[in-house]
């Protein structure tokens, strides 16, 4: 590991004064430290700031940047209201490192690439423009959606596809003093040409919380499927929030994980489904639209067939009509 | 940078580098070496040590960040003479074959046991607001952090089921 400075910050303007790279949990930021991936000169320690609370406001939840992961899979209200998001918490990683994990460092972790990992191989997210080796390598674990030239990695979130679901807005506090609320779709960037930039982050900007809305309609669920039953990263995942009233969908709302470099939406797949009888049909008019663009590299073709099954295994789920 | 740490109750003082793990500044400078380094990234378990009552991986954090804090190892739990209830199930139901990911079992079923008796549900819990039962399988979801190359799992199961009794199962912790 490189030698940097160690800052500890004890309010939000000592964070957003303090010119160097914030570290919350720790988890995925030393983990990539210690490897080199990361070098950073200066570490602004967060972890004494107030935002650990979870709080109630009209309709929603405000979630504190600093909100353990395991904290915000137990809590009440989300385990009752927003049950997929506790769901995909609890899919993820372990009990140690989800006491850890931090709402705003999950929201900020890296890809898992095993190029991005390793400082011996050429990687464009890594050192820009040193090629992808990934696209003719090791990519099982891969992006099939919004990939670029350049690059093919996955956001390895579980829980941000279930804030997608959920429509929560990112709220950011910037040096200048402004708040901004954005979703998760204007908060992460495709690869395109720079994969090194993945988020509308700017330098010295802080994450402070996650809203989450009035609970959608319906019922809810997140299935995931990895290569061993615990502790490992998706290879596919599922989110949804489906309602079905008079024998007709009336609402959904569906992402995606492990296929893509942002937690996957695709409003045409719900535009599909929304106003019909649900049925398998349906189901896989839902899967034709959301794959149309898929690609795979190889070792990642099977995530293709993959994603129609689980799709249509979350959807006969909610439904309770049969795939 | 100099710190304290309070370990097992105790205060100790140190002068780290910044870069230094919380599980290196136990080993290598506080002499506590019950703790084990298995990977050194978080993906093995034998590193566990409780932050305030937490189960956490001390090598995915650093020392200079727990100042204040309350961290618990093994050696913090019960000694040769006066094992813990946890100890001396692991011994009685052979929990291990090496012995290398032990300590890191045992200070994770302690911290699990905490969890589940403040009702956190895990992922195979089939409803999330019930209190799920302690079966092996919710056991085993909930010990998925700690792995053991000699796969002396059944053992390890069998000595948390055993001892989560005497290590408070069932008793909810007051809200911080
Ligand atoms: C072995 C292993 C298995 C895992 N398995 C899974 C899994 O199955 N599913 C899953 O979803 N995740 C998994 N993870 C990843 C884990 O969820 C992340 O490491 C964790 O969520 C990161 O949070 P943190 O608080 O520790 O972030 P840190 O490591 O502290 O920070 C990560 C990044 O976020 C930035 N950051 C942190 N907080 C803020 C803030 N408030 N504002 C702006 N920037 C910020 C940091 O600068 C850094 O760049 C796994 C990790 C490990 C090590
Ligand atoms: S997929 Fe992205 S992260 Fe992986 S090697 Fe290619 S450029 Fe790097
Ligand atoms: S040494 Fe910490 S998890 Fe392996
Ligand atoms: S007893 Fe050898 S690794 Fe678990």
């Amino acid at each position: 590991m490189r030698p940097f400075d160690y800052v500890r910050a004890e309010t939000t303007s000592d964070a957003l004064r303090a010119d160097g790279r914030i570290i919350a949990g720790g988890t995925n930021l030393l983990d990539l430290m210690k490897l080199e991936v990361e070098t950073p000169e200066r570490l602004i320690d967060v972890t004494r700031l107030d935002l650990r609370e979870i709080e109630a406001q009209e309709n929603s939840l405000r979630i504190g940047a600093l909100v353990p992961n395991s904290d915000l899979a137990a809590d009440e209200r989300v385990r009752r209201d927003y049950p997929v998001l506790s769901r995909a918490l609890l899919a993820g990683a372990s009990g140690q490192l989800r006491n850890k994990a931090t709402t705003g460092g999950n929201l900020m972790q890296r890809t898992r690439c095993p190029y991005f990992y390793d400082t011996a191989q050429p990687c464009n997210k890594r050192e820009p423009g040193t090629g992808c080796q990934a696209r003719e390598g090791f990519n099982r674990i891969l992006a099939i959606l919004g990939t670029s030239d350049k690059c093919i990695a996955t956001h390895p979130s579980d829980m941000a596809v279930a804030m997608r679901v959920l429509d929560a807005r990112i709220e950011i506090e910037s040096p200048s003093g402004e708040t901004r609320l954005l979703t998760l779709d204007e908060f992460y960037l495709l690869p395109g040409d720079t994969p090194e930039r993945e988020t509308v982050l700017e330098p010295g900007e802080l994450i402070t919380a996650v809203h989450l809305p009035e609970p959608p309609k319906g019922r809810q669920a997140y299935r995931k499927v990895r290569d061993r039953a615990s502790y490992a990263f998706a290879l596919v995942s599922v989110g949804a929030a489906v309602n079905v009233e008079g024998g007709k969908i009336t609402d959904a709302a569906l992402a995606f994980g492990g296929l893509g470099p942002r937690p996957w939406r695709d409003a045409g797949v719900e535009e599909v489904l929304i106003g019909e009888t649900p049925s398998a049909a349906v189901f896989d008019k839902a899967a034709d639209v959301l794959l149309r663009d898929a690609r795979g590299f190889g070792a990642n073709d099977f995530k293709i067939p993959l994603t129609r099954r689980v799709l249509k295994a979350v959807l006969s789920e909610l439904t309770g009509v049969a795939q | 940078m100099k710190i304290t740490l309070s370990v097992n109750g105790e205060g100790r003082s140190l002068d780290v580098d910044p870069r230094t793990s919380l599980l290196d500044a136990l080993r290598d400078h506080l002499d506590l070496t019950g703790s084990k380094k298995g990977c050194d990234h978080g993906q093995c378990g034998a590193c566990t040590a409780l932050v305030n009552g937490r189960r956490i991986n001390s090598c995915l954090t650093l020392a200079v960040m727990h100042e204040g804090d309350e961290i618990t190892t093994i050696e913090g739990l019960g000694e040769p003479g006066a094992l813990s209830p946890l100890q001396k199930a692991f011994v009685r139901h052979d929990g291990y074959q090496c012995g290398y990911c032990t300590p890191g079992q045992i200070v994770s079923a302690k911290g699990m046991i905490a969890e589940f008796s403040n009702g956190w549900p895990s992922h195979v819990s089939e409803d999330l607001e019930a209190v799920p039962d302690f079966s092996e399988a919710e056991i085993k979801e909930r010990m998925s952090g700690n792995l053991c190359r000699c796969s002396a799992y059944p053992g390890i199961c069998a000595a948390i089921r055993d001892a989560a009794p005497d290590e408070g199962l069932g008793e909810r912790e007051a809200a911080e």
